[in-house]
């Protein structure tokens, strides 16, 4: 025979501040667990979509990062020349050589200076990252003294906005519109004319050449063609790849901070869950040991008490849920060490987060109500009877 | 018997309760500590480098170069003693690619005597030629500085990577591509805390060499002065001989330069003191819970002893005072923890920052926090028993 | 001069919205020494009135005078004050502190009092003894019988020497063997040491140890 559940239910409504506050020690960790992994999905996805699988993204040998790197323009038209390289729609190679640096910035909001990526581009980029889409102004006008913003940067960094004027070396450039790209780490950029920009920061030299393979299964293969070729001394990755390679030490230092956190909050809510049943079993003793006579087996007892334990840990959960949500979309950043950059990203809480959240809860709460629950089934009749 | 042996004897009613609600307190503290360790860490890497030396960079960015032309008409400014060259190097030890270390080729005539009050040369192999040194250089510099491939390693690096003197070890380069062999003549060690980091120092020459194909473009220069409270008008003077050139320089004091690798951190320290708050809280819930459970199973004994004489506020007093010792044993224990865990472990991120800890300032943040947080925990339970009338506590049986 | 003088005094509830009245305009004496049984159907009033002469309550109207001070006028510390000094209550239920040994259960009171430690557990063996427990110093409350708590309960409230004793139900819970040795006890006291005692009881046979009988009813005192 099992106990109903409502049983459980109603007890714990009829405790309402010894419940409240169980379950707000719950869910202040399980909001911190959502946010710990809604930091790490953003992070994740500004990566992830910033990198597609169907590109090839060429760097000098043995640079780890694009700012490391140097291509000449004669390995850029080699590189060009390669059959195995896509056209776009009006037959022009799907190249784009690209000139990376990063130029310290002052934050906006907040003391002290980050680095930002400045690309330089030629038209051809933006058909190759076809998720970049231009949100307020327009595109530069290629030959001019005009760049571009990732929208991210233009809210982070002083002097960003639209209108503004940026000043690289003794050159002012006009910021006449901002970017956007599908979260992707581009967003955190700013983008002028490779043509413009080349002589402004290293002369005649790229950092990086990205292109589309015709047939993205021919990879290895490109790969080694690339990479065997003595005029070029380069080596050659799937766009995708490179930017998780880029983003591994941060991620896995955030995943790692968010973990720590959250186990040591989870056992002290654990305690304290812990704590809260005991007196509520301790509270019952009588009316346990009347369903104990009644004809409940002991395990059903255990049963009921790990449910109304869990049942608690499961409002506290869905306070987190709450608490968490508002951090959506929160914009923050902070400097990518490996890529020398700053990336900007955005909280994102997921489904998965959240319902990742109220299994944590649970979790807490079915460990919090084991023993509990265990010393609730375990009663000695007579003596419970007689107890005040 | 006394007052406070009644409130211990109250905390030892329910062992289990006690002990439990000691450990989350204990755990939340740890936390709490910890992340005010990171803090303090973050806070002394803030304190590396001097405030007497300037660095000059291209005030672009720091990937890109300065002329060398420049280097004479910086020296040409009254107040600057001694100008040092300092290049990043950026290489990697294929056999150790995750132990990060900084490499710098700098020209060492003028960089160590430079930095003479903060690095001492330990060891040194013995030189292969005769060679006179430059009186404020120290002697043991001689092999080095025979050599072009020669460099000068941290002794915390060469025991951590097990490297001995004369040993040669290759780096490959990712700035300058290729394998560069590089034979350790000397060892150093930091003798001031504002020298921070452990790695490696080689000739300027080398790279230029090897790596630049001779053309000498500096990253950064390193300014020592004659007057250092001079600094800021120093400062401002070279970078106005280079206001209207290709290249502008962002001159600035060392520990400024320092600082603003820790600034790119940007919000973390926030981040980590609204954690830090949310563990705060969390910790009232906990102790709050327990108190107020613990204060009602006494009502009657209440009702008692104010039947006895004991005033509502010597009551309040009691209450409070329970909900503080919990709280302080747990806080002592969860700060203490964290300083021994933290500081122990020597965790250092590859030598970005100095090595971990926690600074005894947030120990003792931690317990009071703990401390204040127990008490206000137990007002609403205390405010809830003196405010008990006798009769109705005595005629509640629980 | 009497001992407890309760002159005119109405005490009344308030449940919800309704006031329920208890006492309604009583006058009651006892002399010094006297030793009273209170009896009554429950619900008459009589252990309020013992709560009230006890200082543990407060009258809505009326005075109450114990040892010549008229605490119904006293504010809430003055009353504590009053109370551990010259008055000593026995529960029927003890009301023993579970966690605190016999000897440190009698000790609280003394807490109150300016005295130092030593004087305290000195005073407190004292009590204990004159209870017969004097073996039984380190017991906690569960160790010990019903009526060797109750007696603990007794020399606790005589260990500040009050000069009033009340009782409310006293052998209640006890076994008649027990109980008896309480009223023995109750008898001794009052004789030997002249305290005033005022017991509520439902018990005739306990209420037969007492000087004086006195009947309550609906908040109207009988004799």
């Amino acid at each position: 025979m099992a106990l109903p559940i409502s049983y459980n239910v109603r007890n714990v409504i009829q405790r309402p501040v010894s419940t409240l506050t169980t379950a707000l020690g719950v869910g202040l960790t399980v909001a911190i667990f959502i946010g710990a992994l809604a930091l790490a999905s953003g992070f994740r996805a500004a990566l992830v979509s910033t990198g597609s699988a169907d590109n090839v993204i060429v760097l000098r040998t043995g640079a780890d990062s694009e700012i490391s790197s140097g291509i000449s323009r004669d390995a850029s038209d080699v590189i060009r020349a390669l059959p195995d390289v896509a056209p776009d729609p009006d037959g022009h190679p799907l190249v784009s050589p690209e000139v990376v640096v990063v130029i310290t910035k002052q934050r906006l909001g907040q003391p002290g200076s980050s680095n930002v990526t400045v690309r330089g581009v030629d038209a051809v980029a933006m058909r190759l990252r076809d998720r970049v889409k231009i949100a307020e102004g327009r595109m530069f006008t290629p030959g001019t003294d005009e760049v571009i913003v990732g929208l991210r940067i233009s809210r982070r960094f002083a002097g960003c906005g639209l209108g503004d004027h940026m000043r690289f070396g003794q050159r002012e450039f006009t910021v006449v519109g901002l970017f956007t790209a599908d979260g992707a780490s581009f967003e955190s950029e700013a983008w002028g004319d490779n043509a413009v920009l080349m002589p402004v920061f290293r002369g005649e030299v790229f950092q990086s050449v990205t292109f589309r393979m015709r047939d993205p299964s021919r990879f290895a293969a490109i790969k080694q063609v690339l990479e065997a070729d003595p005029r070029l001394h380069v080596q050659a990755k799937l766009e995708s790849a490179f930017y998780a390679e880029q983003s591994q030490t941060l991620a896995s230092l955030i995943q790692f901070i968010g973990v720590f956190i959250t186990l040591i909050m989870a056992v002290g809510a654990v305690f304290g869950a812990m704590n809260t049943m005991y007196a509520a079993v301790g509270a019952r003793t009588r009316e346990i040991a009347t369903l104990l006579v009644l004809g409940f087996s002991p395990w059903s007892i255990m049963v009921s008490f790990m449910i109304e334990s869990v049942f608690l840990s499961l409002i506290g959960g869905a306070l987190g849920c709450v608490l968490a949500l508002p951090i959506n979309g929160i914009s923050t950043g902070t400097t990518n060490f490996q890529s020398f950059s700053e990336l900007a990203f955005a909280f994102q809480v997921t489904p998965a987060a959240l319902l990742a959240g109220l299994a944590f809860s649970a979790a807490m709460g079915v460990v919090g109500g084991f023993l509990p629950a265990l010393r609730a089934a375990r009663q000695p009749l007579a003596a419970a009877l007689r107890a005040t | 018997m006394n007052l406070l042996s009644l409130v211990l004897v109250n905390l030892g009613r329910n062992k289990r309760r006690t002990v439990l609600t000691l450990m989350s307190v204990t755990v939340a503290l740890f936390l709490f500590c910890a992340l005010g360790g990171v803090l303090d860490t973050l806070a002394d890497a803030i304190k590396f480098g001097s405030e007497s030396r300037l660095a000059t960079r291209n005030a672009m960015g720091l990937v890109f170069p300065i002329p060398q032309a420049y280097r004479q008409r910086i020296a040409a400014v009254p107040g600057i003693r001694r100008i040092a060259v300092q290049n990043w190097f950026g290489g990697l030890d294929p056999a150790n690619p995750h132990n990060f270390f900084f490499e710098f080729a700098v020209d060492p005539e003028n960089f160590f005597p430079m930095y003479r009050s903060e690095i001492e040369i330990a060891e040194a192999s013995p030189p292969q030629a005769q060679i006179s040194l430059p009186a404020d250089m120290d002697p043991k510099l001689a092999a080095f500085m025979t050599e072009q491939t020669a460099c000068v390693v941290s002794e915390v690096l060469m025991k951590k990577m097990g490297w001995k003197l004369g040993q040669t070890i290759t780096l490959q380069g990712t700035i300058y591509p290729g394998s560069w062999p590089f034979t350790i003549r000397a060892t150093y060690r930091a003798i001031s805390q504002a020298f921070g980091g452990s790695g490696m120092f080689f000739h300027f020459k080398y790279l230029e060499q090897k790596g630049m194909g001779g053309s000498g473009a500096v990253g950064v220069y390193k300014l020592e002065l004659s007057h250092p409270e001079q600094a800021a008008e120093i400062a401002k003077q070279v970078d106005a001989l280079f206001e209207n050139s290709a290249a502008s320089t962002h001159t600035e004091t060392e520990r400024a330069f320092a600082a603003g690798f820790v600034s790119m951190y940007g919000n973390i320290p926030f981040v980590l003191r609204v954690i830090g708050l949310a563990v705060a809280f969390a910790i009232l819930l906990i102790a709050a819970n327990t108190m107020v459970m613990a204060v009602r199973e006494r009502t009657s004994e209440v009702g008692v002893m104010k039947t006895l004489g004991f005033e509502d506020s010597t009551i309040f007093g009691i209450v409070v005072t329970e909900a503080a010792v919990i709280t302080l044993g747990g806080g002592v224990a969860g700060s203490l923890l964290a300083k021994y865990a933290i500081d122990t472990s020597h965790f250092n991120a590859g030598g970005a920052f100095p090595p971990m800890t926690v600074h005894w300032a947030t120990v003792a943040t931690g317990i009071s926090v703990a401390l204040v947080i127990g008490a206000v925990s137990g007002l609403i339970p205390a405010w809830q028993a003196s405010r008990l009338r006798i009769v109705d506590a005595l005629r509640r049986v629980e | 001069m009497s001992a407890i003088e309760v002159r005119d005094v109405y005490k009344e509830y308030q449940r919800d919205s309704q006031h329920i009245p208890v006492l309604s305009g009583l006058t009651f004496d006892v002399a010094p020494a006297d030793f009273v049984a209170l009896m009554g159907p429950s619900g008459s009033g009589k252990t309020t009135l013992l709560n009230l002469i006890g200082g543990i309550d407060q009258p809505s109207r009326g005075q109450i005078v114990v040892g010549g001070t008229d605490i119904a006028k006293l504010d809430g510390r003055k009353l504590a004050k009053w109370r551990s000094r010259n008055v000593g209550f026995i529960f029927q239920l003890y009301n023993l502190i579970p966690v605190l040994t016999a000897l440190q259960n009698v000790e609280l009171p003394l807490l109150l009092a300016k005295m130092s430690g030593k004087e305290r557990l000195q005073r407190a063996k004292t009590a204990l003894e004159l209870v017969g427990l004097g073996d039984r110093l380190s017991h906690y409350p569960r160790q010990l019988s019903g009526g060797q708590e109750q007696r603990v309960a007794i020399a606790r409230a005589l260990v500040s020497d009050p000069a009033v004793l009340l009782a409310d139900e006293p052998t209640g819970d006890l076994d008649r063997k027990s109980g008896e040795e309480i009223l023995q006890l109750l008898e001794r006291l009052n004789a030997e040491f002249k305290k005033t005692i005022v017991m509520v009881t439902h018990d005739p046979h306990a209420a037969e140890r007492a000087h004086r009988m006195v009947h309550l009813d609906k908040g109207v005192l009988s004799n």
